[in-house]
């Protein structure tokens, strides 16, 4: 058992997946929809806090944007020979943050990660703004703002076209592209949900907004037909296109000809560096919000631990490519390669590549614990460092490269002034105030994903927990109560759907009340049975609830040929075992009866 | 005389997805074409109970999408070699090795605008009214409850009868909808 799941507290099992459900705590889907949605439409003491805060910062931005088109890009520390400076700094470290968004949404919807559900619309939106304050760099880098146009084929008269052989050109497409798939990725997936915020709105101004947004979405099931194909598409295309931007970012850098630049390890290098500091900043967001927004049962430890993995993985891939670029100035016989990198780790610039290493080398391996792993505070912590860690990184690129350039006599040290760092703390003000407007007025996880995960979703889940929830006094640490939950009941149906729900206090949860017939694996958690039959059952249930939709769709057509003698069994039964059987046998019964009607 | 309101169609609402699924296989299979299925979020082979035809997004996607790169490529090879020739770095007018990122970004981004706008476009959204929005119980279709609408204006329509077949199904609640 302790290889599946926790021995500090008890979770719900999937009954159809056979491991730990996604959603905890046995939600209802109106549940779901109330847990996310309360949040938004009570904003919470600690949501002005720290909008307030943003907004102090984002003034920072105000100023020193002000400052900067008053007096010009001399107000920064750039020199000659570091041109780039902070702001290609902040530029790739913000693009970096912007990658982990899409990865989640993307590339683990292609590879059916169910998990990503909880946690994939505060990361898109996350990386929406990231690209935001990205973009904003390079466009004020360029000293003579008003003609930022430039870069863009657009006639003109001068008879000029931009050099589309230039890797900054290519960057211009790049992060705008992926900036707009970003946002219709994003608000692709908002729209079930803004329909959600229009059904429940109170107030006139909500209504309309909501409404607007939401295009008229009416849940018709012809428009998901289409929808989930546009969904798939986009995650199809938006996936090459996270891995084509970073490494188009550090084309920037390699199609140079600068020693410690020009590296062909760099495309795949940056891809994981961005990967590794997105799912960084995911954590930093995610893990102040699931306790401020008491989302524990949706955003569960799981999923901190799932994605402290794949900060794991990425950390090591860094370390690697770390220590490969040095084996390659070595191992090429290159002295100026050699130069840059011994340069890099023993020069002026030194203690900077430290801190990196120490950052994103060494911290991510405290992951291999357990403990720290499922820790919310020290994965938090950690997630700082990763930060700040790859923020080191690009400094250490950037400054380290450049300050020692061909000409010795050229050389010199690059020093940040207070409009660096006030125009950096302005763009995490940027970063947060977006950030939390986000969370005022938008779901923060995608509820109709979510509930399409949970198990009752599945049209083969047999169960109806309303009526087979009982309510047992003899049980230890139970106590009984009227569903509170505050969901808008017509008063004709209380009786009827919503039925008197359990509140089990504590851990106590192991105790649950008269398990319902249905998932059977949910009792057997308690027992040793589980760590057996959730492996097998985890694998063979996908297959399975395939099979069965064929088979029912078989059976349809062939109307029916054999009697339903254990159908009243079968419904009683497992969900697993009846998809076959009760399936077709079902489905024989009642269109028979459909034929007599008809 | 006030007009008596015309009807919809019949909406009919279910508390599982198991339900709605085999509700929706009996209305397919008594023929009716002018109805649909309504949920909080996609039930998973539904369109099979509802024999739906598979999407047409794909086919636009591709469309665009190759389009895209292809006026990406025109666009690099026309400003570069016919416009304005230009030695860059000594590398020839077309160097279409240089152009391949521009041609993958504009693909791509073509691409998604047929996903996104191609699915607006086949599912006539923006529609900001629809009769169903009429029924007060329709508002939990966002939420936990699963609808079949069947339109007046389908030629099996018949007040009693699809009445009738939609009390064989597992409904909670079945009511007509004004238009």
């Amino acid at each position: 058992m302790s290889h599946y799941l926790p021995t500090t507290h008890e979770h719900d099992i999937d009954p159809v997946e056979g491991r730990m459900a996604l959603v905890q705590g046995n939600k209802t889907f109106a549940e779901v929809t109330e847990a996310v949605v309360r949040p938004i439409e009570i904003p919470h003491k600690r949501w002005w806090i720290a909008f307030m805060i943003s907004l102090t910062m984002l003034s920072s931005l105000a100023v020193s944007l002000a400052v900067l088109l008053w007096e010009g890009v001399g107000v920064w520390g750039n020199n000659i020979p570091v041109g780039w400076g902070w702001p290609i700094v902040n530029f790739v470290f913000w693009v970096g943050i912007g990658h982990a968004g899409t990865l989640i949404s993307a590339v683990l919807f292609l590879f059916r990660q169910k998990w990503r559900t909880s946690i994939n619309r505060a990361s898109e939106a996350m990386t929406i703004f990231a690209v935001i304050c990205a973009l904003l760099f390079p466009t004020i880098h360029v000293g003579r703002v008003w003609v930022i146009y430039w870069p863009l084929p657009i006639p003109n008269q001068m008879d000029m076209w931009p050099n589309f052989r230039s890797p900054l050109l290519w960057d211009v497409f790049a992060v705008s592209t992926y900036f707009t798939v970003s946002l219709l990725f994003w608000y692709v997936g908002l729209i079930p949900d803004i329909a959600t915020m229009r059904d429940r709105a109170k107030t006139k101004i909500r209504k309309i907004a909501y409404g607007v947004f939401a295009l008229g979405w009416r849940g018709s099931h012809r428009h998901w037909v289409n929808y989930e194909a546009a969904y798939g598409l986009l995650a199809a295309m938006a996936t090459p296109l996270v891995l084509s931007v970073h490494s188009i970012v550090s084309f920037d850098f390699a199609v140079s000809q600068l020693p410690g630049w020009h590296t062909t390890i760099f495309p795949p290098y940056f891809v994981a560096g961005a990967i590794f500091s997105g799912f960084g900043m995911v954590l930093t967001l995610m893990i102040p919000l699931r306790a401020w927004f008491k989302l524990e049962q949706l955003i569960t430890i799981k999923h901190l631990e799932n994605m402290a993995k794949v900060i794991l993985l990425t950390g090591s891939l860094v370390g690697y490519a770390y220590s490969m670029e040095f084996f390659i100035a070595w191992y090429s016989g290159n002295p100026y390669e050699s130069f840059a990198f011994v340069n890099r780790a023993f020069g002026d610039y030194a203690w900077a590549y430290w801190i990196m290493v120490s950052c994103n080398v060494i911290t991510p391996q405290f992951i291999w614990f357990k403990k720290i792993r499922r820790s919310p505070m020290a994965l938090f912590i950690l997630s700082i460092f990763v930060n700040i860690g790859m923020w080191f990184e690009r400094f250490v690129i950037v400054a380290s490269s450049l300050h020692h350039d061909f000409l010795p006599s050229s050389w010199d040290y690059f020093s940040p002034t207070v409009w660096d760092v006030s125009l950096f703390i302005g763009s995490f003000g940027l970063f947060f105030t977006l950030f939390c407007l986000f969370l005022r007025f938008l779901p923060v996880i995608a509820i109709a994903e979510l509930k399409s995960v949970m198990p009752q979703a599945s049209p083969h889940y047999e169960a109806k927990p309303k009526r087979k929830r009982h309510i047992t006094k003899s049980a230890v640490g139970i106590v009984e109560s009227q569903d509170t939950s505050g969901h808008d009941e017509p008063s004709s149906e209380v009786s009827e759907s919503q039925s008197v729900k359990v509140v089990v206090s504590g851990a106590s949860k192991a105790a649950e009340p008269e398990p319902e017939p249905e998932p059977e694996e949910a009792k057997a958690s308690e027992d040793d049975k589980a760590e057996e039959a959730s492996d097998d059952k985890a694998e063979a249930s996908e297959d399975k609830a395939e099979e069965a939709s064929d088979d029912k769709a078989e059976a349809s057509e062939d109307k029916a040929e054999e009697a339903s003698d254990d159908k009243a069994e079968a419904s009683e039964d497992k969900a697993e075992e009846a998809s076959d059987d009760e399936a077709s046998d079902d489905k024989g019964s009642d269109d028979e009866e459909d034929k007599g009607n008809g | 005389m006030a007009k008596r309101p015309k009807v919809y169609g019949l909406l009919a609402e279910y508390e599982t997805p198991a339900d709605l699924y085999k509700a929706c296989e009996k209305v397919r299979d008594a023929g009716y074409g002018a109805w649909d299925a309504h949920t909080p979020f996609p039930v998973h082979g539904l369109e099979k109970a509802m024999g739906l035809r598979p999407s047409i997004v794909p086919w636009i996607v591709f469309v665009m999408g190759f389009s895209g790169a292809s006026l990406g490529f025109l666009l690099q090879w026309w400003t570069s070699v016919v416009d304005y020739p230009l030695i860059i770095s000594g590398k020839p007018y077309n160097s279409y090795p240089a152009f391949v990122p521009v041609v993958f970004e504009l693909g791509i981004l073509l691409g998604s605008f047929g996903a996104v706008f191609g699915m607006f476009g086949l599912n006539r959204l923006p529609t900001l009214y629809h009769s169903l929005f009429n029924s007060s119980r329709f508002s939990r279709v966002t939420d936990d409850r699963f609808y079949i609408s069947i339109e007046a204006r389908d030629p099996k329509y018949d007040p009693e009868k699809t009445r009738e077949l939609l009390d064989s199904t597992q409904a909670l609640h079945i009511e007509e909808v004004e238009d």
